[in-house]
């Protein structure tokens, strides 16, 4: 440490993370999030169930996009984790007779602590071989859970309408907003999805934006050089690995609390929970926060838009896909950026100098 | 008793198809470092090629295959020059996702083009032909041959790679690509030949893929993931190695099946995962990575 009397520069300097476009979109998002809190007193049903699903995605690829673009985590078998949690509120709320609402953290809670042993497994294996492993533990959860009768074996099984109506809440918002009992039980889980959706935000910029953060930039952009910076490298990714599943554990109980219905092959879905949760986070830009929100946004459109093409829209993803990862690597954010020097969830330190105010350090 | 040696000697004989389904894999992975994980996709998209030549010329899917070799070799020839090539490079992420977005693409298009039904390659007598060892226990002429063509690829890919001049081309771009250019290799072009040859075994494993058991355009992402945990238990860099890998496998499933047979597929991925956890490396290792 330098004494504060000796040797003070001629300029002052300061590190600055936030930008003006920054301070603007943090105001803009709180608006935006004022707004869709209370988007169910005016939206119709059909929006409410779109935007579950909007956010839901956007929480997945969050994840994702912490694991494979910060991280180097490239798995491929997130849906362990989104059929594990759905599976879990299943269990707790038929079998336990556990609040729903209250078994999504816990839901989340005991994702986390499968994800360890999980972890220890798969990280013996390195880069490409990492990804086909978390496939293999994958396809081990759900061959796992077609086993267990309690809960439907291989075909599934169904929430019972009494369990669905349980979730605390449904009442007041039936007289407040004047709605009939599903639609309060959408307006309950959009609020979930929301809050959600807005709390894997906020985590993952709180962790880009700490130490750990700084130690997780430096492995994305070179993981040897990180390394040998002194960065631990397992006990990080293992960190994020663990808390990753958490959320994605929490989202799968979500998603499965508002479909009422689990079966193995849906919950443990490589297409569904990891192939469109890659394909928004490539079309977005990896390694960024702002590209997995584009991403969500153009998935959403074409979901609604060209879904009914089945087959043909999957084979239009997956050329999509391709092109952007051959072409345009860094996705729709990365050519924005590359002209206008904009960030909405700044987390890159800049040197910010003063040349004639030392006072302002 | 006999129940249970029944099992082992099936179980060496799904192994060998395992192997067979792992030896495309480990050679594009041993030449240019590609985990392909549209590998399983490839062999069905193989399946079906020999399946259309089949009807079509009237052939008998031996023939067929034998037809469809010179097309997919250069199939996967242009696969690497056009596109594989463009992804090669430090960065693991697009080959993974280049290969993840082919497997869609293949798996939708045969989708659309022959629809979800189950197909089978039929060869009439042979499909159910069987030599009996005595002592109630028979094995099926399909899988016995299958065993035999496996290790015929692997001994052939060992010449190729240890006794031609494209097998030290292989050799010398895996071990390190950079010297490799410095000599005057264009690597481009060794690596397009590898996924031609690639090739070659991946429509020989169609072959017996359809012929042992149905099949259809959703089945690829199960063969990849078995075909990497041969490659895997047998541990990098020997294709004899993959052979023993796909043959614990194949016994694993095979055991697996006797106790419950609804564990087949279970025990085969826990029998990976215990190899994985007691030796990380596999069982024969010799590549590091």
């Amino acid at each position: 440490m330098m004494d504060d009397g000796a040797a003070k520069p001629t300029h002052a300097f300061r590190i600055e993370t936030a930008g003006r476009a920054s301070r603007a979109a943090a105001a803009a998002a709180c608006v935006i999030l004022l707004v869709l809190v209370l988007l169910p007193a005016f939206a119709g049903r059909n929006l409410i169930q779109d935007l579950i699903f909007l956010f839901y995605m956007l929480a997945l690829a969050q994840c994702w996009n912490l694991l494979a673009g910060y991280a180097g985590l490239i798995s491929v078998g997130q849906q362990a984790f989104v059929g594990l949690g759905g599976y879990l509120l299943f269990a707790l709320a038929l079998l336990g007779g556990i609040n729903p609402l209250l078994a999504i953290p816990i839901a989340g809670l005991v994702s986390a602590v499968f994800a360890l042993p999980t972890a220890l497994i798969v990280f013996r294996l390195r880069g490409a071989y990492f990804a086909i492993g978390t496939w293999v533990v994958a396809e081990v959860y759900r061959l796992v859970f077609a086993q267990f009768k309690a809960l439907g074996g291989g075909t599934g099984t169904s929430l019972a309408p009494s369990v669905t109506s349980a979730v605390p809440g449904i009442e007041w918002v039936k007289t407040l907003l004047d709605v009939r009992t599903p639609a309060a039980r959408d307006i309950i889980s959009y609020w979930v999805a929301l809050a959600l959706m807005a709390g894997t935000l906020v985590l993952v910029y709180l962790i880009l934006r700490s130490r750990r953060g700084l130690a997780l930039g430096a492995i994305r952009d070179h993981e040897a050089a990180a390394a040998g910076l002194g960065v631990d490298i397992y006990r990080i990714k293992l960190a994020v690995y663990v808390v990753t599943a958490a959320v994605t554990g929490m989202v799968g109980a979500l998603i499965y609390l508002q479909k009422a219905r689990i079966s193995p092959d849906a919950a443990f879905s490589v297409l569904d929970w990891t192939a469109y949760v890659i394909f928004i986070v490539i079309i977005g830009g990896i390694g960024t926060m702002e590209g997995p929100v584009i991403g969500a946004i153009i998935y959403y459109l074409m979901q609604r838009y060209l879904a009914d093409f089945g087959a043909w829209y999957l084979i239009l993803l997956g050329t999509l896909g391709i092109l952007v990862m051959l072409f345009a690597p860094r996705g729709l954010w990365g050519l924005v950026t590359e002209r206008y020097d904009l960030t909405f969830f700044p987390t890159r330190r800049q040197l910010i100098i003063h040349p004639h105010d030392a006072n302002r350090t | 008793m006999t129940g249970w040696l029944d099992a082992l000697i099936q179980g060496v004989l799904l192994g060998g198809l395992y192997a067979l389904f792992a030896a495309g894999l480990s050679l594009m992975f041993g030449v240019m470092r590609l985990v392909n994980l549209a590998h399983g996709d490839l062999i069905v998209l193989a399946a079906f090629a020999i399946l259309l030549l089949a009807g079509k010329l009237g052939l008998d899917p031996f023939v067929a295959a034998l037809v469809a070799i010179p097309i997919l070799f250069v199939v996967g020839l242009a696969l690497q020059h056009v596109l594989l090539n463009r992804t090669l490079g430090r960065d693991l992420l697009p080959p993974l996702l280049v290969t993840f977005g082919l497997s869609i693409i293949i798996q939708n298009g045969l989708l659309q083009i022959f629809s979800a039904d189950s197909q089978r390659l039929r060869s009439g007598a042979i499909e159910t032909a069987s030599i009996a060892l005595g002592g109630g226990i028979a094995v099926g002429v399909v899988p016995l041959l299958t065993l035999l063509s496996t290790i015929a690829v692997i001994l052939f890919l060992n010449l190729v790679f240890y006794r031609t001049p494209i097998g030290r081309a292989f050799r010398a771009t895996s071990d390190d690509l950079e010297v490799s250019q410095l000599m005057g290799i264009d690597h481009r072009r060794i690596f397009a030949m590898a996924m031609g040859l690639a090739f070659v075994v991946i429509t020989i494993a169609a072959l017996y893929l359809g012929m042992r058991a149905n099949f259809d355009p959703t089945i690829g992402p199960a063969r990849l993931l078995y075909a990497f945990e041969a490659v895997i238990i047998g541990g990098l860099g020997s294709f004899w190695g993959t052979l023993a890998g796909g043959i614990v496998l194949g016994l694993a499933q095979t055991i697996g099946a006797r106790i419950d047979p609804e564990w087949q597929i279970l025990s085969g991925h826990l029998a990976f995962l215990v190899v994985l956890v007691l030796r990380p490396r596999g069982l024969f290792p010799r590549a590091l990575d």
